[in-house]
């Protein structure tokens, strides 16, 4: 199953200016279930998606209440900094997409 | 009182709200209308420039309707992050709006404004004494940081809010202000408990965007009880579901389960959400704790120098294919032509890693068409301008090898190619600070204002 099928929401955002946030939202108890058991979200996965080293995967977290998965990784340049490219980080998601829930 | 009734017009004020589901939100007789009016999200320009990121006739706007609302039925309204960054020039923008409207409307009140700049003496001696800690992943704060801020304000908590109140203020301008503390003060003061309150003002502080559909543009409701607390739409077209007040509390945050603010900590690890109603949620099991010592969150800005841009595009195959070189061409060429200047040259192409930069993973674009904005900051504006106009005619006429299109490489949109974008700002502090008292750096003044048709109408 496709990931964009299991989720209702798949987004990034800042979380303050050194942070990116990402979050994945379940429709279905059982796909986040799934998405736990497999690990599918892990440190390895999400560097090679974001082409970072697994360091910079700062935290993966998963909130039951909300049925979701949230991901923080660094920013590669600080949130209006000389080389950023999106200051809210609203648009950092798209590798995600990708992802199939085995 | 067993039940504390809250209105949230907005998610930042200025953004707006259909007047509809404002006046629906006061029918519910709220004991508050609050909202927050900043967010660090723009950007560092804002707080090193000193102006707001909403426009002054969206924020009146939506203050005229608030205030005249809430003044004449003695219910409070408390905006926190004045202006958008809470800096002083910016609470004196908003105080400047507040004053116009009790004129133009003869709205009298006592008005509490409360400041937030901390003055870089005073963070330097913090610093100096070990107070100061980094919020990682971010640097270490230096004494040039500190020293090159235009501004530095600290983030308030509940204290300052509560004192205002107590002084007897029926309106409240805060500068930089925790972000639930305008919802969750007010009705600390109550005794309500602290862990409920500031959850509810966690999602209140983002009006209707826990509601599904989600809008930055539209009012949300909260109930606060002694147990637990409710919120709900006030739009037809919107409800509140377990879903999406649930999937908020992921919104912009690092930790969905430890939330940390100035003085105490919220931890949502017995949270529980029930949908109560078509568009009405319960939350409850939101716990607080103190933390100690008490730290507020510090923010500032460095001026960087001047910004000039340059918007063009291509359609040439042969050019998309080799664009790296071109840009590496074409940055050569500046350097040799501005020897022993300081300058930062960047090319945004669009079509290729625009949008991601360096965590693009696609790495050879499948575009036909490439966006390209080259971007010069320098000292001056005169500087900029120069490198950025040096650096598109050069890219306009460079040779590469396989060029077919020997006229020209790039298509410009508009005449000017270049503008000149303005001052450019970094955040230079983003740190925790220890303080003694929470009160200490929030100084809170009363004014009366009074509107020119005092006392003769209403």
């Amino acid at each position: 199953m496709k990931l964009t099928e299991a989720a209702v929401v798949i987004r990034s955002k800042n979380s303050g200016p050194y942070e990116l946030t990402l979050d994945v939202i379940f429709r279905e108890e059982k796909d986040f279930l799934r998405a736990k058991e497999t690990q599918l979200f892990n440190r390895e996965l999400v560097a090679e998606l974001y082409r970072i080293s697994p360091g910079d995967v700062l935290a993966i977290i998963d909130f039951a209440p909300a049925k979701a998965y949230k991901i923080n990784i660094r920013r590669p340049v600080p949130a209006g900094g000389l080389g950023d490219t999106d200051v809210y980080g609203a648009q950092q998601h798209a590798p995600l997409l990708a992802l199939e829930l085995k | 009182m067993d039940e504390f009734r809250i209105l949230a017009p907005t998610a930042i004020l200025g953004y707006g709200f259909p007047e509809e589901s404002f006046q629906a939100g006061m029918k519910r007789n709220p004991h508050l209308i609050a909202v927050d009016a900043g967010s660090t999200d723009p950007g560092p320009y804002y707080l090193g420039k000193g102006v707001s990121f909403t426009a002054r006739r969206a924020v009146k706007r939506d203050l005229t309707i608030m205030l005249k609302a809430a003044v004449p039925r003695g219910i409070p309204v408390v905006i926190g992050t004045a202006g958008g960054s809470g800096g002083d020039p910016h609470v004196n923008w908003n105080l400047e709006i507040i004053r116009e409207i009790a004129a133009e409307e003869g709205l009298n009140f006592r008005l509490a404004v409360i400041g937030a700049e901390i003055d870089k003496e005073t963070v330097l001696d913090y610093r100096r004494r070990g107070k100061i800690t980094a919020l990682t992943p971010g640097p270490e704060l230096t004494v040039e940081d500190i020293e090159k801020a235009t501004r530095i304000v600290g983030q308030m908590g509940t204290e300052p809010l509560i004192q205002a109140l107590d002084l007897g203020a029926q309106v409240i301008l805060a500068g930089r202000c925790y972000d639930p503390a305008v919802f969750a003060a007010p009705a600390i003061r109550e005794g309500f408990a602290p862990g409920l309150a500031i959850h509810l003002g966690k999602i209140l502080e983002c009006a209707a965007i826990a509601a599904v559909p989600g809008s930055g543009s539209d009012c949300l409701f909260g109930y606060l009880h002694r147990e637990d607390f409710e919120v709900e739409t006030l739009h037809p077209a919107r409800k509140c579901t377990v879903a999406s007040v649930a999937a908020h509390t992921l919104y912009e945050k690092s930790n969905p389960y430890l939330l940390p603010g100035p003085g105490g900590i919220l931890d949502l690890k017995n949270t529980r959400f029930e949908q109560v109603g078509e568009n009405r949620v319960r939350v409850y099991g939101s716990d607080y704790s103190e933390t100690s010592p008490y730290r507020i969150k510090l923010e500032g800005a460095k001026k960087e120098g001047y910004r000039a841009v340059a918007v063009a595009g291509t359609r040439d195959p042969v050019m998309i294919s080799r664009i790296e070189e071109i840009i590496a061409g074409v940055k050569e060429k500046t350097a040799d032509n501005f020897p022993q200047t300081s300058y930062y040259l960047n090319f945004h192409v669009y079509g290729k890693n625009g949008v991601m930069g360096k965590l693009e993973p696609i790495k050879e674009p499948a575009s036909h068409e490439l966006g390209i904005i080259m971007e010069v900051v320098a000292a001056t504006e005169e500087l900029a301008m120069a490198i950025c106009a040096f650096t598109r005619s050069t890219m306009l006429h460079f040779g590469y090898e396989g060029r077919l299109s020997t006229a020209g490489n790039l298509a410009f949109p508009f005449s000017p190619a270049e503008f000149a974008a303005g001052e450019v700002y970094q955040f230079s502090v983003y740190h925790l600070m220890e303080v003694a008292d929470p009160q200490e750096f929030f100084p809170v003044r009363l004014l009366t204002v009074t509107g020119e048709r005092k006392g003769t109408e209403r």
